[in-house]
């Protein structure tokens, strides 16, 4: 593997000028981009800075409103909604393009099915499925439906379908948001070994480091502009932080506060078993931010569901307050101050068609009903305290959920979860998909939310964080609590020893 | 897309004013445009007495059609409510024909109470088939919409159920053909029907679940609200509402049969569409909703008025207009 390979590619796609706007809202200010052939270009950016629409510019989804692009040197017109495919230049969203009734080689094959006296050639277009699939080292059945993967093979899924198209120049937006560590690695080695037979890859992310390993050169945008393209040798992890936000990040993570060793244990959980998670037992004292660390599909949120009775547990007991809490009691753990913060913003957290407002109140509606009517009044006060509390930036407060960026959705979920006034909150993956600078935030009202006496469980895949965040970090792996690190074992090494299997509990001292 | 950053604007915020505001205008822009046709096509149809006429007859369907604004917003279907009003109604006069109360006045009030009963219990098992049985309200709807036309059918052995007793029909006539202060009874049913539900679905804690259930199930559940639970209240309110309408069709015809009701599950569900209301869930508008009802009717009557086009084309022009309404619906939506 050729890593000075910076120097001879040309450029193959560019972008010239390009400038977008939305009505009369200007997303993108005269932007030069280009990728050159066989290398791994990271697109970088704060949410909201341009980067998707830049991606959707380039791969023909959306029309620039000025400037040119280049494929190859001559200048194109890229055809709309997809039709770029033909010209090899293929987007993978963020959120997947697959239906969910087909298998994975119906998938593979849509819309350039392979025919046989007009009748579907099933047995070639498996064959062929599955030597893509090998060819990526993906264990996925090609006759498997779309609807049973996991989300990370549906990406590998959308990964093969690139390359079985033949792609020159892949796009890949936040392609690691939901992929584990070996999948990561995995995903990476096909992206190095395309990248040798020429194929181009731009690669939209937030994790930095992911882009130091795999990428060849970086460009920053920020606030729709560009700011710098560089090769990534030139820099490191702190500067371009420093390029995306524009100022320094001085302290990613506020300080921790260890809660006394004689506080109040606010949530005590005892063999809680349900269809995957096997007998976890844990505690959780007043002002602590427990960590739960573990590979995606360790059980972390399906355990936490259970404990806040979103979920069926099958056997254990859960005790909040000194009280038990029955099973499927998510209304009660509410009313009693437990709160549970779902990871899937879009899908379970906010209701994306709605402004601010009803998403807010929706889980504290009660507090906004005088003598049986709701209380507009009521509930626009919410909103103000909200989003001064938590710096939900939006130039319009009737904007809808859906079109906000990540950070401030995360932002308005978290708000929406403080309005119930918990005193418990479990928050699954706090950051993910969202900016360095509103991560940094997020941080910090959890901090912030532990000193005031709460107690916060995090449960993270991004292992800085809960290292950064956390004072004990419980590893979970296959369903089970396979370790409970405290102080100095509180590292990158020790967590992810834990979470291979490499070792247990009771094997560590 | 991301396009929210940064600070406040007043520009962007007027320009999202006007197309909340479009969408819910459309409706109420159309009928009026209606009614301009109306007007050029015959002298008689701007008067009081024809408008108010139409909106007498689109009393029916507007009743049953609020309802289904809920049913609908709430993110189901109810295929079942013109069987309902057959089944509701004859029952209501079988029980007025058997003479279990002797004072009439009693009788009719009696025989009001048990529609909106029997109403309640048709939307309940609407409502239970589709929560606890797990099946699409489509489906769910689709077989008792069969089992209410059916049962009505055999009350009425394949003929009329007719309510027997003058004396009872003199007394229950007004509730049909009457008015108040000039105002023809059906229409004030009508609007405060209409300002109840109003009042339901924007102003209490019920209708701010309705609207996120129909917009979003998986957020409803894990913001703590019992999804099942709100879908179910939705069929009840769909089956009172249907009762409602029942107790005004009683006394106009005093007569009821098998026939009774046919199709005015599509005409509530035009009107409902028409009015503005999202078919996948979530919006929720009920004034919109009366306006589409009266739109449906309307259109009747001015195809009656002029000569240009057949009456018997009205079903192919209401359903020309359920299509055109999506597509209004569609354009505004990508603008906003």
């Amino acid at each position: 593997m050729s890593d000075g390979a910076v120097g001879p590619g040309h450029p193959v796609l560019a972008a010239e000028r390009i400038s977008k706007s939305f009505g009369e809202v200007q997303v993108l200010f005269s932007v030069d981009f280009d990728v050159r052939a066989g290398e791994v270009h990271a697109l970088m950016g704060e949410n909201g800075a341009g980067k998707s629409t830049l991606v959707k510019i380039l791969s023909g989804f959306e029309r620039p409103s000025a400037g040119r692009i280049l494929l190859d040197g001559e200048p194109v017109t890229l055809p709309q909604n997809g039709a770029a495919e033909a010209l090899g230049i293929v987007l993978i969203h963020q959120e997947f393009n697959l239906a969910d009734h087909l298998t994975v080689a119906e998938s593979l094959f849509l819309g350039r099915e392979v025919l046989r006296f007009g009748l579907l050639n099933r047995k070639v277009m498996r064959a062929e499925a599955r030597r893509v699939l090998d060819e990526l080292g993906a264990r996925i059945d090609e006759n498997a439906l779309i609807s049973s993967l996991a989300v990370a093979d549906k990406q590998m899924v959308e990964i093969a379908k690139a390359i079985s198209r033949k792609a020159r120049i892949i796009f890949m937006d936040e392609p690691t948001a939901v992929l584990s560590r070996e999948e990561t690695a995995l995903l990476f080695k096909q992206v190095r070994r395309l990248k040798a037979q020429g194929v181009s890859f731009v690669f939209v992310s937030h994790k930095l480091d992911e882009v130091m390993e795999i990428t060849d050169r970086v460009t920053v945008l920020r606030d729709g502009q560009w700011v710098k393209t560089a090769p990534t040798s030139a820099l490191d992890g702190e500067a371009i932080a420093q390029l995306m936000v524009g100022r320094e990040l001085s302290s990613l993570y506020p300080a921790k506060h260890e809660p006394d060793v004689d506080e109040a244990l606010v949530l005590q959980v005892k063999g809680l078993t349900t269809g995957y998670v096997k007998n976890v037992s844990f505690d959780l004292r007043k002002g602590e931010v427990l960590g739960f660390s573990g590979l995606i599909g360790s059980g972390r949120s399906e355990l936490m569901e259970a404990v806040a009775g979103l979920r069926p547990r099958i056997a254990g007991e859960v005790m909040l307050h000194g009280a038990p809490l029955a099973p499927l009691a998510f209304r009660e753990a509410n009313g009693r101050g437990l709160a549970y913060m779902t990871k899937d913003r879009k899908g379970k957290g906010l209701l994306l068609d709605e402004p601010m407002t009803p998403n807010l109140t929706l889980q504290s509606i009660d507090q906004h009903v005088r003598h049986h009517y709701l209380d507009p009044a009521s509930e626009a006060r919410a909103l103000a305290r909200a989003r001064r509390r938590f710096d939900i930036r939006v130039r319009d407060e009737r904007v809808k959920a859906g079109r906000m960026s990540g950070g401030n959705q995360q932002k308005l979920l978290l708000a929406k979860i403080m309005e119930t006034e918990p005193d418990v909150i479990i928050i699954d993956e706090p950051t993910r998909g969202i900016d360095v600078g509103t991560k940094q935030q997020i941080y910090h009202f959890i901090a912030a939310l532990a000193r005031e006496g709460r107690s916060i469980i995090v449960i993270s895949s991004e292992m800085p964080e809960v290292i950064g965040l956390c004072t004990r970090v419980a590893v979970m792996r296959e369903g089970e609590l396979v370790g409970m690190l405290e102080g100095e074992e509180v590292n990158e090494q020790v967590i992810m020893r834990y979470a291979a299997g490499l070792k247990r509990r009771g094997a560590a001292a | 897309m991301a396009v929210d950053t940064d600070i406040t604007g007043p520009v962007r915020a007027r320009r999202s004013w006007r197309d909340v505001d479009l969408r819910a205008v459309a409706p109420f822009v159309a009928l009026a445009l209606l009614i301009l046709i109306g007007a050029l096509v015959n002298p008689n149809f701007i008067g009081i007495t024809n408008l108010a006429n139409v909106a007498t007859r689109a009393a029916f369907i507007a009743l049953i059609a609020v309802g289904a604004t809920f049913v609908i917003s709430s993110g189901d279907l109810d295929l079942s409510v013109g069987s309902m009003v057959a089944f509701v109604a004859s029952l209501m006069i079988l029980f007025m024909n058997s003479g279990a109360i002797a004072d009439p006045g009693m009788m009719i009030a009696a025989a009001m109470l048990l529609a909106l009963v029997v109403g309640a219990l048709c939307g309940l098992a609407n409502g239970l088939i589709t929560t606890v049985g797990r099946i699409e309200p489509f489906i769910a709807t689709l077989g008792t919409m069969g089992i209410y036309r059916g049962l009505t059918t055999w009350l009425s052995q394949g003929g009329a159920i007719t309510l027997r007793s003058p004396e009872q029909q003199a007394l229950y006539r007004p509730a049909y053909f009457g008015s108040v202060l000039g105002m023809p009874v059906p229409i004030l049913v009508v609007l405060v029907v209409t300002a109840i539900a109003a009042i339901v679905l924007y102003r209490t804690r019920y209708g701010r679940h309705v609207t996120a259930v129909g917009s979003n199930r998986d957020v409803a559940r894990y913001s703590g609200i019992s999804v099942d639970r709100v879908r179910i209240a939705a069929f009840v309110i769909q089956g009172v509402c249907v009762a409602i309408a029942v107790m005004l069709y009683v006394p106009r015809l005093g007569s009821t049969s098998a026939t009774t009701g046919i199709l005015w599950e599509l005409q509530a569900i035009t009107a409902v569409v028409v009015g503005g209301t999202a078919l996948k869930g979530g919006a929720g508008r009920v004034w919109g909703t009366i306006c589409g009802a009266f739109i449906l009717e309307l259109v009747g009557n001015i195809m009656l008025l002029s000569n240009f086009i057949s009456e018997y084309l009205i079903g192919a022009i209401q359903g020309t207009i359920i299509i055109i309404a999506m597509l209004v619906q569609r354009s505004l939506a990508r603008k906003a």
